[in-house]
């Protein structure tokens, strides 16, 4: 089982993004649940939401303790909430900011994880250019596939285009699109051999 | 066919398959978007004919859902909470009536204090208003309920609950198999009603009732409660044949066989329940769990013989009696009397709190172990409560135990 928890403020799709991936999941013919962490949320204030990915049926319904991945749509909740509790030893971190990762004062955790596992997306920005709203869930999820390879970025493509109208939906899986390049592109580097 | 989708559309979709005449409903936290989405396919004119009335309270919106059903229409609505207990006078009417009303009820606690989150207090406090209540595991069994209870609610003249767990089943996307319109057609005939408002045959519906005849209708009523415990597995059978799911029925053994130890329990939690038993098997132990999906009416004699070769009963349960205990419990223990001095409640997921596959499995423990007390509550805090007792005892001005309880959270240690 795959599991993601996605940390971000209300107003920011966090509950659409578990949504989208699940539908993503789906798509790929894997059994996935996507769930919000029920509060009674408003603009701004910190939301939680949950995507279990499995090749078997899902029956658990407790929340996710122990993520196999972290995203982080909003970089001002670094050091105000617990976003890396419990996350997996070969986990992976995104986190939507236009800095770079070392600047975030993350070390100890990023430390942690394998190389490769990490990875910061201009996400906001992504999402004003392609979608004209500051709403980075998307470009997160397309971060996402391409930083874990856990779905492939046609499916949250079509996941977009079932659950948005047609510009809307082009729009976002250009911004999707961008940001997988640029992950990818950034894994690559990282994997070019450096002696 | 298959689809990734939210629980509450699940629902709304599968209820506007049913083809009800008149919905009329009152918008509560977890239930709105069940509503909001039936309200949609009525003003779009994908669930016609049929009427939505807008009401100002959830009270209206029972006492219209009466009012239809007894003019002949297949009537539907949902709540959950404080919206239940609002509308209860006219939640026993429906059934003191016999009107086949169909009710979704997205289980939260009740206040105070105020809570939005899931537990069963809300179902638990009408199981003795003559609905028949039934408890869907998933999303899946959540949304086949609804057709059935529609075909049990029409046939015995009962109104019917589908009681889903708020947030976790009606918030959560999850694959749901929506049932196609033919089959659901063939299997829920047009409502013919017992009983029904006509102009040009008036009957009069809801008699004074004296101390000559109360007792004989209360037990018409209760007679029709024992019909359902016939009916609600032929129904289950019939639906599974014409589906391939076993949705609904009176309970969902699952690895009863030659188990020792037994957790009962009811709705999402089951799940969890079964993560952790498969994981206690691997481990060798003979472990099982039964789950309860008729409350109302309660499977005495089915319970019974599902219990009969377990040496330890435990019901995990979202719903408690103060100053009892637990409410499911008092009903296992008395189709099942013999597991009388080992049966164990446990008091679990109030108000939201989570239930994990670890707290099962320590649930396990403890009952194997013999440590497990007759009541329990799960991952209860006691150096709070022990606080805010000495708090109590010290000072006659001790001021609002909630206030008291969040206060003294927030200064000690974070809280979930």
């Amino acid at each position: 089982m795959f599991q993601v928890r996605i940390h971000g403020r209300g107003g920011q799709g966090v509950v659409t993004a578990a949504e989208l991936l699940a539908v993503a999941a789906f798509d790929q013919g894997r059994h996935a649940q996507a769930f919000p962490s029920f509060g009674s949320e408003r603009t701004g204030a910190p939301v939680v939401s949950y995507c279990r990915i499995d090749d078997h049926e899902i029956r658990t319904r407790e929340p996710i303790d122990a993520p196999d991945a972290v995203i982080v749509q909003d970089v001002t909740l670094v050091h105000h909430v617990d976003l890396f509790g419990g996350l997996s030893p070969t986990g992976y971190v995104l986190v939507n900011t236009s800095l770079a990762l070392g600047e975030l004062g993350l070390d100890d955790t990023l430390a942690a994880l394998p190389d490769g596992h990490a990875a910061a997306c201009a996400a906001t920005e992504l999402a004003l250019a392609h979608v004209g709203r500051a709403v980075p869930n998307v470009p997160l999820l397309g971060a996402w596939c391409a930083l874990t390879g856990e779905l492939p970025l046609e499916a949250l493509a079509r996941a977009l285009r079932h659950r948005f109208t047609r510009e809307v939906a082009e729009r976002n899986v250009a911004a999707a699109s961008a940001a997988f390049d640029l992950v990818r592109d950034l894994k690559e580097a990282q994997r070019a051999p450096t002696a | 066919m298959l689809q990734q989708l939210e629980g509450s559309r699940a629902i709304a979709e599968t209820v506007a398959l049913c083809r009800p005449e008149v919905v009329c409903a009152y918008p509560i936290s977890p239930q709105t978007h069940i509503i909001e989405a039936i309200g949609a396919m009525v003003k779009d004119g994908r669930l016609s004919p049929c009427e939505f009335i807008n009401v100002e309270s959830e009270y209206a919106a029972m006492s219209v859902s009466i009012g239809a059903s007894a003019a002949g229409a297949r009537t539907y609505t949902a709540t959950a909470s404080q919206g239940l207990l609002f509308m209860i006078e006219a939640v026993y009417n429906a059934a003191g009536l016999g009107l086949p009303v169909v009710m979704t009820l997205a289980n939260r606690a009740i206040g105070a204090p105020i809570n939005i989150w899931n537990d069963h207090s809300d179902a638990m406090a009408v199981g003795d208003a003559g609905w028949i209540q039934l408890f869907a595991e998933t999303n899946q069994e959540a949304a086949d309920l609804h057709v059935q209870a529609f075909r049990l609610a029409e046939a015995l003249s009962v109104p019917v609950m589908v009681c889903m767990d708020g947030f976790i089943l009606t918030h959560a996307v999850e694959a749901v198999d929506l049932i196609d319109q033919a089959v659901v057609d063939s299997f829920l005939p047009p409502y013919e009603p017992r009983q029904v408002l006509d102009p040009d045959d008036p009957v009069s519906i809801g008699a004074m009732v004296g101390p000559e005849a109360f007792e004989e209708v209360r037990y018409l009523a209760h007679l029709r409660q024992l019909d359902a415990l016939e009916l609600i597995p032929s129904v289950a059978e019939e639906f599974a044949a014409l589906t391939g799911r076993a949705s609904g029925g009176l309970l969902h053994p699952y690895r009863l066989e030659d188990a020792e130890t037994v957790i009962v329990a009811m709705g999402s939690v089951l799940g969890t329940i079964k993560d952790a038993v498969d994981a206690r098997r691997r481990a060798g132990e003979r472990v099982g769990v039964l789950g309860v999906t008729a409350f109302r009416p309660f499977p005495v004699v089915a319970v019974a013989d599902a219990l009969r070769g377990a040496r330890r009963v435990v019901v995990v349960e979202k719903a408690f009696s103060l100053g009892m205990g637990g409410v499911l419990a008092t009903d296992v223990a008395t189709a099942s009397p013999d597991s009388g001095g080992d049966l164990a409640t446990v008091v679990a997921g109030l108000g939201g709190r989570p239930i994990t596959r670890r707290d099962v499995e320590g649930i396990l423990e403890r009952s194997a172990q013999g440590t497990l007390p007759r009541l329990s509550f799960l991952n209860l805090d006691e150096d709070v409560v022990a606080r805010e007792r000495a708090r109590m005892a010290a000072s006659r001005r001790s001021g609002p135990f909630a206030e008291n309880v969040l206060r003294d959270l927030a200064g000690g240690r974070a809280h979930r």
